[in-house]
Formats: C-alpha cells, structure tokens, sequence
C-alpha cells in the first residue's frame, strides 16, 4: 500500500509540468545581496521554495514574474529553486570588492634582504564572499623618503600573494596592499643586518688595562647595528685567552681586557670577524 | 652486692651505647691526619659549622665566619642551596707534624651533582691533628658608583582589539651555524653552535628528534642547561643535546628543532672571561680554566660556564659546562674549571668560553 501511495506521488510529481504547462525559468548573472527574478507560468498562487549555500526559505508566491529580495543571496554559490515541481538552478556571483584581508611577514627583516618580505591579501566582498574574479592587486613596500619596491599581481581564486626584497635603510617601512579604492597597510621593521667591516682600535688604559673599542658598526648598507648587539673582543698571549661579550651602546663597542705585554687581539660580532691587532708588537 | 652488680652494669651499658651512637665531636681530637679531614667532613655534611671549624687548625688564621661562608656559602651562591652528599679522603703524605691528605667531595646542589676534589694540609697542633683551612680573602670593592647604563628590551604584545592580519611582534630567528654529532662512551650526542640573528633577545633551546631506520622515532631530546637559553642580538650559544645509549647505527635521520620566544632581557651584566688556558689538574687529568669578572654593579649569584672545543678545521668537537659555586661581586675575579676528556684533549686547537648568569635579584 505504502509502495503504491509513493509510486502515485511521484508520478504526479513527473507529470505536474505536463500538467501545468512550460518550466520555471530564470535567466541573467547574478550578484550577492541583488534580487533575481524567476518566472513561473500560470496564475494564482503557489509555493516557491529556494535553497542553497545561504540557506533555505519556503514562501506562498504568485505565478508569474517571482522577485526574490537580495537579503537571501549574501552568500554566493549556487541556489535551486522551485515552484509548482518545476526547478530551476543559478549560480549567484560575489558582489563587487570591499574588503582586503592582508597578512604581511615578518613583522621584522633584515635590510636589503632577497625575497625576504611576504605579503599576501585575500579579497572579500561586503558579504565576506572570497572574490574569485581575477582582480588585480598592488603591493607596495617602501620606507619614508623611499621610492621602495611596488608589484602588481592578478588574484586568482581570490588570494594574491607576492614576496619583495627588504628596503636598504633601516626603519618601519609602510606594506600597502590596494585594488581600486580598497587599501590595507601594514608595518615591516627594517633592521640593520649583519655587521659589515668591524674595525676596532687598541690603546692603554691608565690602569694598564688594554682598552678596546670598535668604530661605529654598521651593516654593509651603512644602517647602524642596533644597541645591545654582543660584540666579542679577545685578547690572546702566553697566559691563556681572555674573552669579554661587550654590547654595543650609542653605536660603539668598547672593553677592557688584562693587560699585556705581547698579545693578538680580535674582535668578533656573530659569525663576522672583524680586524686583528698585535699588541705589543715591534718593542 | 646483688642490687649493686645489675646498677653498674646498666650504667656501663648506657655509656657504652651513647659512646657508640654520639659523633666524633668537640670533645674526640682527631688522633690521625685522616681522621680530622674526616671529622671536619662529617660536621660539614651534617651542617655543623660550629663542630666543623673545631677542626681548622689555628694557624690558617680564618675565623669562623669567614670559615662558614667558604664552606657553606654566601651571597646566594650555589653553595648555599647545596649540601654535601658523599666524601673519599685519601692520605697523599704523613709524618710526624704535617700530613696531605686529598678529599674528593661529591655536592648535591640545584643544579644537580658537583664534584669537587681539594688537597687539604693537616697539622699537628696541641696534641691532636687540625686542617689547615686557609680562605682567600676575596678584595673588597671600594665604594663607588658604577652606572649601569645598558640596553634593556621590554614586549607589548598584539591583544584581542587588533585588526585580523594585523602583525604581532615575531620571536628572533636563530639559526643553527654548525651541528656535529659524535658518538662517546656508548651514547650519542649532538653537538653545535646557535645564532640569533637577529636584532631582539630571545629565550632558545634546541630539541633533536632521532629517526631510526624503520621511519619511527628512536629518541627525543633537549639541550637543557647545556646551551645558553638568553641570546642577545648576534650572540652565539654552543649547544649539546645527550642522547644515552643510542648508537648510530640505529639512527637513519636526525631532525633538528630550534626554539626561540621573544622574552623581556637586559644587556647587563657584561662577564669577561679572562686566562683561559688549558691545564692538568692534581689529578692529571686535563682542565680549562679560567677568571671570571663581573663587570657590572651587582652580584652575579650563581655563574654558568660554557665552553666549545674546536679541532684545527674549526669543527666542534666538545661542549662542556660546569657552574662556579661562588658568587661573582662586581669587578672580583672568580676562577673556573671545567674538565674535559682526556682522550679529546690532543683534539682540541681552540675554545671558546661564554659565561651565563642567574642572579636573585637582577631586574630583568
């Protein structure tokens, strides 16, 4: 009994077209948040119901020219929708572009280093609809009073990612992702890189002690390595080796090693060496 | 008769018993040159300076306070949170009047077991044996006003009002430099050397993972204490991490990880680490030693040294570390040694030694 209730429904669901006349159609592109319109032969009322990605409605309608309000299309994706037995499907776009999410790494680089910064933007619509329409976006990174570093790059399924060389001077550089009139910034601290060239000099403290001191160190870009850098002077004769991890302060390293009468002084910051000293030599 | 035999032998037996139970104290002179290192010792294990410093002949003219802080520590030093565990004394040289004797010290301390040997001289005075106890008087620093005018780094982090995307300050790169794993004494052991790169302090330790011939994981470690865990801008740490019975053939990768946090720091206290050479020790087994000198205002509490060994192709062939018992008051040397293994001695064309610090009341 049960079988052949179903078997009935069905075929009155099969035949309802026949029986009614022409399809439920729909035609044109469409956008988040836009109304679409449907048209559904016949008069009278009936019953529409839609579903899809933003959720689903049941609703009495009149047959004809059905207008669904843009309320029921924030989310883009494909929707069904159907009256009297008759559907029709559609795919609902994303809206115009409104916002741009823009994650931008490191927060800190080295300067002048190769492919160091990464930037990447994801572009939403005003409804958090990812834009899939290739869209082209501007990456610019620069520091103040610099031309900096500017690429265009066309999004593709909605991210575009682009990776630029750090800036040669040291300091916040401003990472402008923009498409149209859409712009996000974000801030990239340039520091100075490894130290270039260390250069120190020797001379007697009154105390007899052997008085060290760098010149002010710089990476090869000419920004100053910042304050607190270890910088290692040591200080090598008969007696042993004798070490001190001084910090730069105001740009400079200096330290006192023991005193000596014929020694070979070195100084080191990382895995830069810098220039060696004969203490003693030619007495 | 009867009632007098019973009473007599019970006070002999409570005499007897006592005399067994009771220490060697005050009232027992040591009657030979080991006997008094001994004494001394035991007093020293039991916390008894008093007891202990019966035993300090007169003519190492040290008086008690001085005694107890050499012995027990002060400044909060590592020896004031260590207790001595187990002692071997051993007679080198005896006559009549004067004797050497060597005490080999084992210390439970915070930071695990120190070892500690001492050749100690015993004299005869006034009818029994007594340690010379002599105790470097450490040079008072004069008043003076030493301004600490180094860097210091403070955090503010992102917090929850922050645009998505928006960048928080990221922990420094570090970058392993050299890495060389060898193969002692039935275990393996990583060893190398760690850079942070950059421009900020940073909290780092090195973890390793073994991957064994079949794909899964044999073993994972982590350097501990034997690194130094504050890296200042450029600063470079040697690293050791002790895999214990683990050969290599059993190992077919090894997965290095370094760790950096981002952490408040100070640049001060700057240590020099002066005289390092490599030496014999009493024993004669090969040591490095060396001077350390706390070249700020405070006191450093307790001072870690951490030395790396190079062969002549600038390898890393050993990382050794050992902590200094004595606190380090400003501008006062304080000598260090660290041992190293006789066999990798020949080996070694260069070291370098960095010296860490943990102090009680450093503002950090």
């Amino acid at each position: 009994m049960k079988l052949l209730q179903r078997g009935f429904f069905f075929a009155m669901l099969a035949l309802t077209p026949v029986i009614c006349g022409a399809q439920l159609s729909v035609s044109g592109t469409f956008r988040a948040g836009v109304a679409v319109t449907l048209q559904a032969p016949g008069s009278g009322t009936s019953t529409l119901y839609l579903f899809g990605p933003g959720g689903a409605i049941k609703q009495t309608v009149q047959r004809g020219t059905i207008t669904i309000p843009g309320d029921n299309f924030k989310i883009a994706g494909r929707y069904t929708a159907i009256v009297d037995g008759s559907n029709a499907w559609f795919f609902v776009n994303e809206a115009p572009l409104a916002n741009i999410s823009f994650i931008a790494r490191p927060s800190r680089v080295p300067a002048a280093a190769r492919g160091a910064v990464l930037g990447s933007a994801f572009l939403f619509d005003r409804f958090q609809n990812l834009v899939l329409a290739s869209t082209p976006v501007d990456f610019r990174l620069a520091t103040e009073s610099t031309k900096g570093e500017d690429r265009t790059v066309t999004s593709r399924n909605g991210v575009a990612w682009v990776q630029l060389n750090s800036g040669s001077r040291s300091g916040p550089a401003q990472f402008v992702a923009s498409s149209g009139d859409v712009s996000v910034r974000r801030v990239v601290q340039q520091v100075a890189a490894d130290p270039c060239s260390i250069r120190m000099k020797a001379a007697r403290a009154p105390d007899g002690n052997i008085l060290v001191e760098t010149a002010p160190i710089a990476d090869c870009s000419g920004n100053a390595v910042p304050d607190g850098t270890i910088v290692t002077f040591a200080c090598v004769d008969k007696r042993g080796r004798s070490t001190v991890d001084a910090r730069v302060k105001r740009g400079f390293a200096r330290a006192e090693l023991p005193p000596s009468s014929a020694a070979t002084l070195s100084v080191a910051a990382g895995v830069v060496l810098g220039n060696e000293i004969h203490w003693g030599g030619g007495q | 008769m009867n009632k007098i035999l019973p009473v007599v032998l019970i006070v002999l037996a409570a005499v007897l018993v006592a005399a067994a139970t009771m220490h060697s104290s005050a009232l027992t002179p040591a009657t030979t040159p080991e006997g008094a290192v001994q004494s001394l010792l035991n007093h020293v294990k039991t916390h008894d300076a008093d007891g202990a410093y019966r035993y300090v002949a007169k003519s190492s003219n040290t008086d008690e306070p001085d005694f107890a802080h050499d012995v027990f520590g002060d400044d909060g030093n590592l020896r004031t949170y260590s207790a001595l565990q187990l002692f071997d004394t051993k007679v080198m040289h005896e006559d009549d009047q004067q004797a050497d004797v060597r005490a080999t010290l084992q210390w439970a301390s915070a930071v695990g077991a120190v070892y500690d040997t001492r050749d100690l001289k015993v004299v005869r005075e006034e009818n029994s044996w007594k340690v010379l106890w002599p105790v470097t008087a450490r040079p008072k620093v004069p008043p003076q006003v030493i301004p600490v005018n180094y860097l210091r780094w403070d955090i503010v982090s992102r917090g929850p009002d922050d645009d998505w995307g928006a960048q928080n300050v990221d922990a420094p790169r570090v970058r392993i430099i050299s890495m060389n794993p060898v193969e002692k004494d039935g275990n393996f052991i990583l060893l190398g050397e760690i850079e942070n790169e950059d421009t900020v302090p940073g909290f780092v330790s090195v973890a390793a993972t073994l991957i064994g011939k079949d794909g899964k994981t044999i073993g994972q470690e982590e350097s501990f204490d034997k690194i130094s865990h504050i890296l200042l801008p450029k600063e470079i740490s040697p690293f050791r991490i002790d895999f214990p019975n683990m050969s290599r053939e059993r190992i077919a990768s090894v997965h290095m990880q370094p760790n950096a946090m981002l952490v408040p720091a100070s640049a001060d206290p700057v240590m020099g680490v002066m005289h390092q050479a490599m030496q014999k020790d009493a024993r004669g087994h090969s040591v490095l030693t060396g001077e350390l000198v706390n070249q700020s205002g405070q006191t450093v509490n307790i001072p870690h040294v951490l030395a790396t060994f190079y062969d002549n192709a600038g390898k890393v062939i050993w990382v050794a570390d050992g902590y200094v018992d004595q606190s380090l008051a400003p501008l006062t040397p304080v000598a260090f040694t660290i041992g190293v293994h006789d066999d990798l001695a020949p080996k070694i064309h260069s070291y370098r030694v960095t010296a860490n610090q943990y102090s009680r009341d450093r503002v950090q």
